[in-house]
């Protein structure tokens, strides 16, 4: 084991719900029969194919199952080879695709359970996020309220497009209920596909999906903002986790003017986007686009304007780097030491850095 | 032409439009997007058969958000125009070609002014017969009210889009006409505008060796992203950058430049430091999934770059002014054009709107010397 990366804290690894079994194993009778009866497979979107490149990195692949379906692979992969103090599971089993929202609560209970037996309860080292039916706030904070107990539950997790950006007051009862369990907001990669993946309609190639949940992560952020959340709920944090970083400066600058010109559309907003980002939202590193040079990743990085925007993933088993290069060349001592550790420790309060539970 | 001439020379010639008043030492700029109005509607009428007019009169357009004219994202001022220009004797500003002529083309030293009409021009209108009957209608009025009386302005082909074979016509209806220097679409289509229904489109503009412009709006039916849509006037307008990167990234991955190779895209109105971040976003997965898309045969990153210009309106404004420069850098200087907005709230000044440290070669650059290779100005 390296010490380059002992402590780390990695805030993206991604555990695999192998089968439909696996959940109806966690189901009440109600929906373990339903899931007989009506012959359900499960839900998985084409957010990420099985055998896309991107999906599951060579190495991290075993024939044909991936890495990311046992506890012991992935830790084999990363913590025990690296340290890692904690890392923190983001299942992104298709929940949110489901048009039934009691369908939704089910499946989400079953995620939330499965992902507590075969992950949390196997490695003392594991975190994990809430899975909750975006499909109806009210289920939703039921299924928060029920898991927040277990401290090992760090956030509640949202995909980057769904059918309303998240910063709407349909969902702050979501927001309100995270806030009050010191559970910080993480927005993924990732859609329903109850719309359309770009403004333009549907795009013809994967590889043109993937590229576009950037896009979703600018409506979010500048919904969050503009909606007032961090006004009304001044305690959350919102990461946001697989975006692909680099997008955020010049989205920042637009929203930024656009709010010095017509800010009096949204008088509770007090204080420049800016100022809200520094202060509530967060981004995981992987992907960072850049290019593979330190030269612009430094320029990059300069623009965030603060050393505490970055939080360490290592975005297990997805393919988004070669080897041990976790991190983008440029940076320094300092900085990596506040990207692998101290922030996401100041990210999550419930990893026991500012707020010990 | 000699662009360190204190003079443009073609604002030397007093022609029909009044004397030019340009200041001396200024550059003579070429402006991507400017914006005319029609005083009311009564001004396409000449331009439409009875049938069009009264189909106008009778149902009105149809687009695919829903609204009848007024945007369902109210703007921060009335028509999200500049307070000043409202013309004295009534209409709307864009409206009057006087106006126009004497506080922006001559105010502003421009030389030439690329017009993009915007509003309810019939693009992205349901029915496809009334969408092609008023593009063409738009045509014939710009250059009828602008592009003949004053030559500094050259117009924008506006395509019904969504209507392949109807854009094709149009475009070899209005393509020989030299006032014509761009095809006008606009980023939020019906598909993302990479999509082979609208392949004819580019096939045409690169006959006529005309760049295409993808101006910001559009009524796809489909919100800004797929997160669905947002509240506020703040956030579609930051939004727009999103649209744009629609466009490059399926214009790119779809293999529109592949196809066609002459083809030049110029991106309006959505700024312009979104471009890198994408550009090596797509580079980085096409690395990872290249057998998905063998139709290309180099990085994304380098079709951007051959191929995609950028308007430079809304100007970016960074706390710190050395993160924009950086991203003129990233892009190319030789792919940056400076753009107006004339007569929009939003408006840009060629000669304040950039960042100080700009040098003033690349100033040059930007403002009078990369759109004589974009438009087709000849």
């Amino acid at each position: 084991m390296s010490t380059e990366w002992a402590g780390a804290i990695d805030c993206d690894v991604h555990p695999r719900v192998p089968n439909i079994r696996a959940l109806q194993a966690h189901m009440d009778e109600y929906w373990r029969d339903t899931v007989e009866l009506r012959g359900i497979e499960g839900f998985e979107s084409i957010a990420y194919p099985t055998n896309a490149p991107l999906t599951i990195r060579p190495d991290w692949r075993e024939g044909k199952a991936g890495a990311d379906e046992h506890v012991e692979r992935m830790a084999k992969a990363l913590l025990d080879r690296h340290g890692f103090a904690h890392a923190i599971c983001n299942c992104l089993y298709a929940v949110q695709m489901i048009r039934d929202e009691h369908m939704a609560a089910a499946f989400a209970r079953a995620v939330n359970d499965w992902v507590k037996a075969e992950w949390l309860d196997k490695d003392t080292r594991l975190r994990a996020s809430i899975v909750v039916p975006v499909q109806n706030p009210e289920l939703a904070v039921e299924e928060i309220e029920r898991c927040a107990p277990d401290k090992r539950f760090v956030q509640v997790l949202f995909l980057a497009m769904g059918e309303l950006p998240l910063g709407k007051s349909y969902f702050w009862p979501i927001h309100r209920a995270a806030e009050r369990h010191d559970l910080t907001i993480g927005i993924h990669a990732g859609s329903s596909y109850h719309h359309a993946i770009t403004g333009s309609g549907w795009p013809s190639y994967y590889l043109e999906d993937y590229a576009a949940q950037s896009l979703g992560f600018h409506t979010q952020l500048g919904s969050l903002i503009s909606e007032g959340v961090f006004v009304k709920f001044p305690k959350l944090k919102v990461v946001l986790i697989e975006s692909g970083v680099s997008w955020i400066g010049p989205y920042l600058w637009r929203l930024n003017k656009f709010w010095r010109g017509v800010r009096n559309e949204v008088p509770w907003i007090d204080r420049s986007p800016n100022e809200f980002v520094r202060d509530h939202i967060r981004l995981t590193i992987q992907p960072f686009d850049a290019p593979a040079s330190g030269a612009e990743v430094g320029r990059l990085i300069d623009q965030l304007q603060s050393d505490e925007m970055l939080l360490f993933s290592s975005d297990f088993p997805h393919w988004q780097f070669d080897g041990d290069a976790m991190l983008p060349a440029g940076i320094d001592a300092s900085l990596r030491r506040k990207i692998l550790v101290d922030n996401p420790l100041a990210a999550y309060p419930r990893l026991g850095g500012r707020h010990a539970t | 032409m000699q662009l360190d001439a204190p003079i443009a020379p073609e604002l030397d010639v007093a022609d029909a439009s009044g004397p030019a008043v340009a200041r001396p030492n200024r550059l003579a700029v070429i402006d991507g997007d400017v914006h005319p109005a029609w005083r009311s509607q009564e001004d396409l009428k000449p331009f439409l058969s009875k049938r069009w007019w009264d189909h106008l009169q009778t149902y009105g357009s149809r687009r695919k958000n829903g609204s009848t004219g007024q945007e369902p994202y109210p703007k921060s001022a009335p028509l999200a125009c500049r307070r000043d220009a409202w013309p004295e004797e009534g209409g709307r500003p864009g409206s009057s070609l006087a106006l126009m002529q004497s506080q922006h083309l001559d105010g502003n030293s421009i030389e030439f002014g690329i017009l993009g009409p915007l509003g309810a021009t019939g693009q992205g209108d349901f029915n496809l017969d009334f969408s092609a009957a008023m593009c063409s209608a738009v045509n014939d009025w710009q250059r009828e009210t602008f592009t003949r009386p004053e030559k500094r302005l050259k117009g924008g082909i506006v395509v019904p889009y969504e209507d392949t074979a109807a854009s094709v016509a149009e475009i070899d209806r209005c393509g020989p006409d030299p006032d014509f220097a761009q095809v006008f679409m606009l980023t939020r289509s019906q598909e993302p505008l990479g999509s082979r229904r609208y392949w004819p489109i580019y096939e045409a503009a690169q006959r006529y060796k005309l760049p295409v412009a993808a101006h910001v709006f559009g009524t796809s039916g489909h919100p800004v992203s797929g997160a669905g849509w947002p509240s506020f006037y703040v956030e579609e307008g930051a939004g727009h950058s999103t649209s744009c990167q629609t466009v490059v990234s399926s214009l790119v991955i779809e293999g529109v430049f592949e196809r066609f190779p002459g083809l030049k895209v110029v991106m309006v109105e959505g700024g312009f430091a979104w471009l890198p971040a994408l550009s090596w976003r797509l580079d980085k997965l096409f690395e990872r999934m290249r057998d998905e898309v063998p139709h290309l045969k180099r990085k994304p990153s380098e079709y951007i770059r051959e191929h995609v210009y950028v308007t430079t309106q809304p100007m970016e404004e960074p706390d710190d002014r050395r993160h924009v420069l950086d991203v003129m850098e990233w892009i190319g200087w030789d792919r940056l054009l400076f753009a107006s907005d004339y007569p929009h709230w939003d408006f840009d000044d060629p000669f304040r709107a950039f960042p100080a440290g700009l040098k003033p070669e690349r100033h040059r650059q930007i403002c009078a010397e990369n759109g004589r290779s974009v438009y087709r100005l000849s």
